[in-house]
Parts: C-alpha cells; sequence; structure tokens
C-alpha cells in the first residue's frame, strides 16, 4: 500500500489530494495513521503501534485500519502498489 | 534598452458582478496587474448599475451600449462614438450574447485600430450547446448523450426513449438548465424554457459526479497558451461556482489541448466537465469567452486577459507551462455605497467619468 506522491498532508491533519482537488481533515491518530502509511509501513506495525499507546485491542483496531484504507482508496489517495 | 511598459487604452464588458457574475470585473484585475504593459480601462455596460461601474480603482470611464438586439450597426454606431473620446487599442468582449456582434465586427474595428481575439464564426456556432454532442464526436471530447428538440414529443415520442432514463438535463439553446426526475418535471421544464429562449431544447442524460472547469487560451496557429484546471468546491442555486480550486489533472488540459488544436479555436474559453462515477470527464458545455473565475487563473500564475491583449496587439506570446496547484477563489458579495448624483448622471447622459470622483 503506498500513498499517492502527490497527496499534501498538514501537520494539523488537513489533507489534500491536488488531481482530484478534494479536501479532508483527520483527527489526530488519522495523521499518524497517515503518516506510517506514507512511510509504507506495514499493517500488522501500525496496529502494533497504535495498539502500543493507546486504549484499543488489535483487532478492534485492525478493522478500522481496513475501513480507513479502503476509504484512502476509494478516495483515489492510496494505492496498492 | 528601455524599460518603460506600453500604455493601452482597454474596453471591457460584462461589469455586472453579481449572483450570476459576468467575467468583466476580475479580466479588469487581471489587467491591472499586467507586468508587460499598463492600461486604462474603459467599461462598456448594457445596464447602469453594473456594479464595475461603480468600481473607481479598477474602471476608469464608463459607457452604456446598446444590448445585442438593437443590431451591429448600433453598437458600431455607439463604438465610434466612444472610440473618437477614448482612443481604444483593445475590446474584450465578455458575453456569450454579444460574440456575434463582435465577431461580425472585427473588421470594421479592425479599420479603426481596434483590436479584438475571438473565434470565427464557425468555431463559434460549431460548439453551440445544440451542436456540441456531434462537435465532440468529431473531435474527440465525450459529451453525454444528447438530443435536440422542437417538442417535447421530439423526446416523449422516441422509439428508443427506453433507451433514455431520468434524471435529465433540459437545457435552453443559450442559456438555463434544469435536472427533471420524471415525465411531469420534464413537461413543466421543457415549456417553460421554450418559451424563454426558444427551440430547439436540448434533451442530455444526467451524468453524476464531481464538476470541474478549465480555462483556456488558443493562439491565432491553433496552439493551446494556457488552461488551469478548477474543481468547483461551492456552487450556487444556479450552478455558478462560488469557491473553487486549481487542480493537477493533466488528463483535463489535454482535452483543452485537443478543443483547441481540433476547433482552430482562437482566444479565451472555458470548458464545463464533469467527471462521472466511472473516471470519464465529460464535457457539458464550452464557452465561447473568458469565464468570471479568471481570477483565480491569474492568482495562479495565467495571466490569460494580459495574453489575450498582447495576442490581440500582435505581441509575441508564449505558452504558459505552469500554475499553481491547490489555490483557491471565495467570491465575496460586497455593497458598495453610491452617490445618488453620481448614479443619476450617469443615468441621464450615459457616460461615466470614475476619474474625477
Amino acid at each position: 500500500m503506498k500513498i499517492n506522491a502527490n497527496i499534501a498532508i498538514s501537520q494539523s491533519g488537513y489533507i489534500f489530494n491536488p488531481q482530484t482537488g478534494e479536501s479532508f481533515s483527520l483527527n489526530p491518530i488519522g495523521v499518524e495513521v497517515i503518516r506510517m502509511l506514507q512511510e509504507e509501513k506495514p499493517k500488522e506495525t501500525i496496529v502494533a503501534s497504535i495498539v502500543d499507546r493507546y486504549d484499543v485491542t488489535a483487532s478492534a483496531f485492525a478493522c478500522d485500519l481496513d475501513d480507513f484504507v479502503s476509504l484512502l482508496k476509494q478516495y483515489e489517495m492510496l494505492t496498492d502498489e | 534598452m528601455s524599460d518603460v511598459k506600453p500604455y493601452y487604452t482597454i474596453a471591457v464588458t460584462g461589469l455586472n458582478a453579481v449572483d450570476n457574475p459576468g467575467p468583466g470585473v476580475p479580466v479588469v484585475r487581471s489587467l491591472k496587474e499586467a507586468t508587460s504593459f499598463s492600461c486604462r480601462i474603459v467599461g462598456l455596460c448594457y445596464e447602469l448599475m453594473e456594479p464595475g461601474a461603480y468600481m473607481h480603482d479598477l474602471v476608469d470611464v464608463c459607457y452604456q451600449v446598446p444590448y445585442p438586439s438593437a443590431g451591429t450597426e448600433a453598437l458600431l454606431s455607439r463604438l465610434d462614438y466612444i472610440n473618437d473620446k477614448e482612443h481604444i487599442d483593445v475590446i474584450i468582449p465578455n458575453f456569450d450574447a454579444e460574440l456575434f456582434s463582435y465577431i461580425k465586427l472585427e473588421n470594421e474595428l479592425s479599420k479603426r485600430h481596434i483590436a479584438l481575439f475571438l473565434p470565427t464564426l464557425e468555431q463559434f456556432e460549431a460548439r453551440q450547446k445544440f451542436n456540441l454532442h456531434d462537435f465532440g464526436k468529431r473531435i474527440g471530447l465525450e459529451v453525454p448523450r444528447s438530443i435536440n428538440c422542437d417538442t417535447m414529443d421530439d423526446f416523449l415520442g422516441k422509439s428508443d426513449r427506453s433507451e433514455w432514463s431520468y434524471p435529465l438535463v433540459v437545457k435552453g439553446r443559450f442559456y438555463e438548465a434544469y435536472v427533471v426526475h420524471d415525465d411531469g418535471q420534464f413537461v413543466a421544464n421543457f415549456g417553460k424554457i421554450a418559451a424563454q429562449w426558444g427551440t430547439p431544447v436540448i434533451v442530455q442524460q444526467f451524468v453524476e459526479g464531481s464538476e470541474f472547469n478549465v480555462i483556456g487560451f488558443g493562439s491565432a496557429d491553433s496552439k493551446l497558451l494556457a488552461a488551469v484546471p478548477m474543481r468547483k468546491q461551492f456552487i450556487t442555486d444556479k450552478g455558478k461556482a462560488w469557491a473553487g480550486i486549481t487542480v493537477s489533472d493533466s488528463r483535463l488540459v489535454d482535452m483543452a489541448r485537443r478543443f483547441v488544436e481540433a476547433s482552430g479555436w482562437r482566444g479565451g474559453f472555458e470548458l464545463e466537465l464533469m467527471r462521472g462515477r466511472d473516471g470519464n470527464a465529460y464535457v457539458l458545455e464550452i464557452n465561447p469567452r473568458i469565464p468570471a473565475w479568471v481570477y483565480l487563473a491569474t492568482a495562479a500564475g495565467q495571466n490569460i486577459p494580459e495574453l489575450l491583449v498582447n495576442a490581440a496587439l500582435g505581441k509575441e506570446v508564449k505558452a504558459f507551462d505552469k500554475y499553481d496547484v491547490g489555490k483557491m477563489f471565495v467570491r465575496c458579495s460586497w455593497d458598495m455605497i453610491v452617490d445618488q448624483e453620481e448614479f443619476g448622471a450617469f443615468s441621464v447622459s450615459g457616460e461615466k467619468d470614475n476619474r474625477q470622483k
């Protein structure tokens, strides 16, 4: 999985897709996750990192991550490369 | 080498900065920011309350001009009067409805050393709404399926009616369009549009998706010199963009290039596009002039009105090769306070000198 190179992500969690002109706001955990996706970290690593620091089970967060990833794909921000 | 810039007198129409704004005011803003020349602006108004006429820092003088329905002779006579006083170098017409007259007058105005930079009448007609489907097919641009109807039965009685499905868009030949969801709405809106704009009424398959526009400029030798695509972010009930953002979709720029190269389009234009759920961009309309959001393109690095003036005057012009992506415009309405004497004098004489204020 790879975040498209031209996607702009600000520190405040504002995301702009320059190809489609769409923009989105992320909460702080969303920003953490998308940063890890940008660094091409595997799903297991992202889950472990979040479970380590937040009060959430690995299975619950893995489901949330799958939802988030499919949303990013739907909005043409993430590819399977 | 002298660094003194040339100084031009440029006449501009479309100063109606209202809820469905004309492009005149943003064209003037762009001209005032030109780096290759300085200019003074002659506003040409149809109505006395066109807001641009009261923008003293943008428009130097204003004259009322006759509506296109008065004919080209009346317009030429008025332009002769104005030109005697103002010595116009270039006119930038900004309304679809007046372009026919200005295209017809191009030679006459050229004799008076007034330059225009407009498409030919043939190019102008080819992209009319009622010709757009065939035109798109000819030049390889996708246009939603459409038919031209002189009567409602031309659609309602069609033998292949089952191949069409609601929602549909019912469009006037010049202005106005409604999305209709059933036969009842079709009949009501078809009648309204036919009464207002005449026939044919265009019936088009509705495409669901995101709206994009591309502003562009074609040179005298059929080259695309400027193109900036924009996604509409806030749309008024009249379908006008009240906010938008520049995007980096090269496919949209390629569509503008194909349009210019295939049609030989000369001058400013706007492609109105819908990117459907299937990922394809469909051409909904091709407007034959600079659009009202032109100042966004200027701010993003492509000053199309400046390019137009230089092209009209036969100066060397170069194609823009970039623009800023992610630049936004947010339109606003702003109440200007006008002395009733100023309005009164304009209404009596049809002339207005903003430099005296």
